[in-house]
């Protein structure tokens, strides 16, 4: 993991002292919300509905157990006793004072934590597949690199007043778990004749205008990566639109100008800046590598492992759903589900956290990490261990068996918390998990992603659902609109709307009837939503939400 | 025709503990909806909305909302300011757990 150096911390140090200046003249009076809001929003600090709220980045979503205690008591000092993470990587807390932030920022400091540029119109915090460094299918561990990007985006002189924020996201696999098609810059990793090097995707993104990212790059060395990244922002900076925050996006800039001429643009600047790094981003880029270096695995013997699996059916469910497939085939990595059904999707107690970094340090060599998907991540646990680790995990009420299925919901705080929301989230992902849990019917339905948010933003990532939920306010009235075949992956495509939203009283129904007729329509026992929704086109799917039309037309 | 002009109160954000916060008629900030002020005429509206954003060392984001009344007291007509002056649904916390 990476470890800061003395210029790290001092460079903190100061930015919190500054913060703390500038939050007492607020309080005093001699700053106006006006002149303070874009200081606090570089700080991470929002206000929301019913009380301040405070996002810290957990960059490339990887945390060691000290850190997620630190988290733990910030919740409990300053906060309800709980923290919210989040789709991009960060936890926010939800109910902070202005007067004890600055405090807050002091302990998330002695953790090497921060919540600079989790907000405003800056370069945002480094997302990364979350099973980075552990997955099978990876090329390269793709967080040397996002570290390397959070170093040169932090406090970048030309990159804190872009036309509109800027999300940079990277995975180190083909096969992609962060999303990297809906972010401004996505980067995936693949090799070229045994070399690694990256796929550059420009201008995805979701709110009211979904798009897929191109592809400006079809291959870019690695050690290309920082001066094609500066040359892309800083075109950007000079062409995005400045006149219309809806327009502001880079998706915009790249659809506006046409991707050839953006590619032009960006390959004349590239060839200025490539020179000019003159080497020190490798060097800085080797250093890094060497701190991210895997942990000393030990031998485990599989063998408890399995006679659990044989014998344990409630541990066999929980393995099959939550546990992925390691690079050492005595590891595996572990997912935490923090979608117990009913619960917040995303939220974590106190003590859970405590007990997930307690667990962390006892069984997976002291690593954690978050999901984009809202749930927490233990990278390398030996397989011996599985067994006890989840005994652990249950009795905390953290041994939920659903990644994966309809209940893992990933939803947006919406109206229950959030100023911009048209209507709630929370608890449509709850009646929706309830509902589902109920039915007993989550394993024999599969891979089914659901994401709700509660506006237009599309924070709850409702476009690349595989059944995407938007909130909206009809005339003063919750309602809710349902999209279709929405994929984040490798395969990405946004969401088709259904047809005319539902009320909150129907929307759980409507849901349920969608994936029982699922059920119907099938090949196979394996094809799963999208694979069906792709193969059948969405008229059968229509057919099953309005069966009113249907009988209209008859 | 211009629109009639229907009820309100001025509402904002508590700057210190960024909860909701409503103005009474004698100036003060209260934290329950029923003690606002209900302003029935324009011009006093817009007035009361300026001073009380000039209040700045008090508040953040002071706005006018919709209230219909019930009872001689106001109450919200959106839901927005039905969860605002109640909390979230999810949890038992804010204004809720306050009384
Ligand atoms: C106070 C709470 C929040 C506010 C005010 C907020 C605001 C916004 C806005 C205005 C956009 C649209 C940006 C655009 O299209 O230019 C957006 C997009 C987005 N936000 Fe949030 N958000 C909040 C909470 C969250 C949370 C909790 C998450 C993660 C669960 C999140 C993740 C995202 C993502 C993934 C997008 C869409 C991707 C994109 O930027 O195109 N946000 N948010
Ligand atoms: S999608 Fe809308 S309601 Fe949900 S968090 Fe984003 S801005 Fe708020």
């Amino acid at each position: 993991m990476y470890r800061y150096n003395e210029f790290d911390t001092a460079f903190l140090a100061e930015r919190n002292r500054q913060f703390r200046a500038q939050v007492e003249r607020r309080i005093d009076g001699s700053l106006t919300e006006d002149e303070f809001k874009p200081l606090r929003l570089m700080n991470g600090v929002y206000l929301q509905l019913h009380a301040y709220m405070l996002r810290v980045a957990i960059p490339y979503g990887t945390l060691n157990s000290a850190q997620m205690r630190q988290l733990a008591l910030l919740a409990e000092k300053w906060d309800k006793g709980y923290g919210h993470f989040t789709t991009r990587q960060n936890i926010q807390y939800n109910w902070p004072k202005l007067n004890d932030i600055p405090d807050m920022l002091d302990a998330l400091a002695e953790v090497n934590l921060h919540a600079i540029q989790t907000s405003g119109n800056t370069i945002r915090n480094v997302t990364a597949d979350h099973f980075a460094g552990a997955a099978a299918d990876e090329i390269e561990d793709p967080r040397p690199v996002a570290e390397l990007i959070r170093q040169w985006s932090t406090d970048h002189p030309e990159f804190q007043f872009l036309p509109r924020k800027f999300k940079i996201a990277v995975t180190g696999s083909p096969n992609d778990r962060a999303v990297v098609k809906a972010h401004d810059i996505g980067l995936r990793m693949i090799e070229r004749d045994g070399n690694p090097g990256f796929e550059v995707i420009v201008g995805g993104g979701l709110g009211r205008t979904p798009m897929i990212g191109k592809v400006v790059r079809d291959f870019l060395p690695k050690a290309d990566l920082l001066p094609y990244l500066e040359a892309i922002v800083s075109v950007y900076n000079l062409l995005g639109r400045r006149d219309n925050k809806y327009k502001a996006r880079i998706k915009i800039t790249v659809h506006e100008n046409g991707l050839e001429k953006i590619q032009e643009l960006v390959e004349a600047r590239f060839a200025v800046l490539r020179d000019q790094f003159g080497g020190v981003d490798q060097a800085m880029l080797a250093d890094l590598e060497a701190q991210f270096a895997p942990p000393q695995f030990r031998d485990a013997d599989t063998g408890a492992f399995e006679a659990a699996y044989t014998n344990d059916p409630v541990f066999r469910s929980w393995v099959d759903t939550n546990i992925a497939t390691h690079r050492r085939a005595d590891h595996a990595i572990v997912s935490i589900s923090l979608k117990a059904h009913g619960a917040t999707p995303g939220d974590a107690s106190a003590d859970q956290m405590r007990l997930m970094a307690d667990l962390a340090q006892e069984f997976a060599y002291d690593e954690l990490r978050i999901s984009h998907e809202q749930n927490v991540v233990l990278p390398h646990v030996a397989k011996d261990a599985l067994p006890q680790l989840f005994q652990a995990l249950k009795a905390a009420g953290l041994g939920t068996a659903n990644i994966g299925l309809a209940s893992d919901i990933i939803a947006c705080p919406g109206m229950d918390y959030c100023a911009l929301a048209t209507a709630r989230s929370i608890p449509i992902a709850q009646e929706i998990a309830t509902r589902f849990e109920e039915l007993k019917l989550e394993h024999e339905v599969g891979d089914l992603k659901i994401k709700i948010s509660g506006c237009i933003n599309a924070c709850g990532h409702h476009h690349v659902g595989h059944i995407g939920i938007l909130g909206l306010d009809r005339a003063g009235v919750e309602n809710y609109q349902i999209t279709l075949g929405g994929d984040g992956t490798e395969t990405a495509s946004i969401g088709e709307r259904a047809g005319p939203g539902f009320s909150a009283d129907d929307i759980v129904p409507a849901i349920e009837r969608l994936v029982l007729g699922y059920l119907d329509l099938r090949a196979t026992a394996d094809e799963t939503f999208l694979q069906a929704y792709r193969r059948l086109g969405a008229a059968p799917f229509k057919a099953i939400l309005y069966p009113e039309a249907r009988e209209k037309a008859a | 025709m211009p629109r009639e002009f229907t009820p309100k109160v001025v509402t904002a954000n508590a700057l210190i503990e960024g909860d909701v916060i409503y103005l009474t008629e004698d100036d003060r900030w209260s934290r329950a909806l029923e003690e606002a002020e209900v302003l029935t005429d324009e011009a006093h509206a817009e007035l009361r909305l300026l001073d009380a954003s000039a209040r700045q060392s008090e508040i953040v984001g002071a706005y006018l909302a919709d209230v219909k009344l019930a009872g001689g007291t106001a109450a919200p007509t959106h839901f927005r300011e039905d969860f605002r002056r109640t909390g979230p649904s999810n949890y038992f916390h804010g204004k809720q757990a306050e009384s």
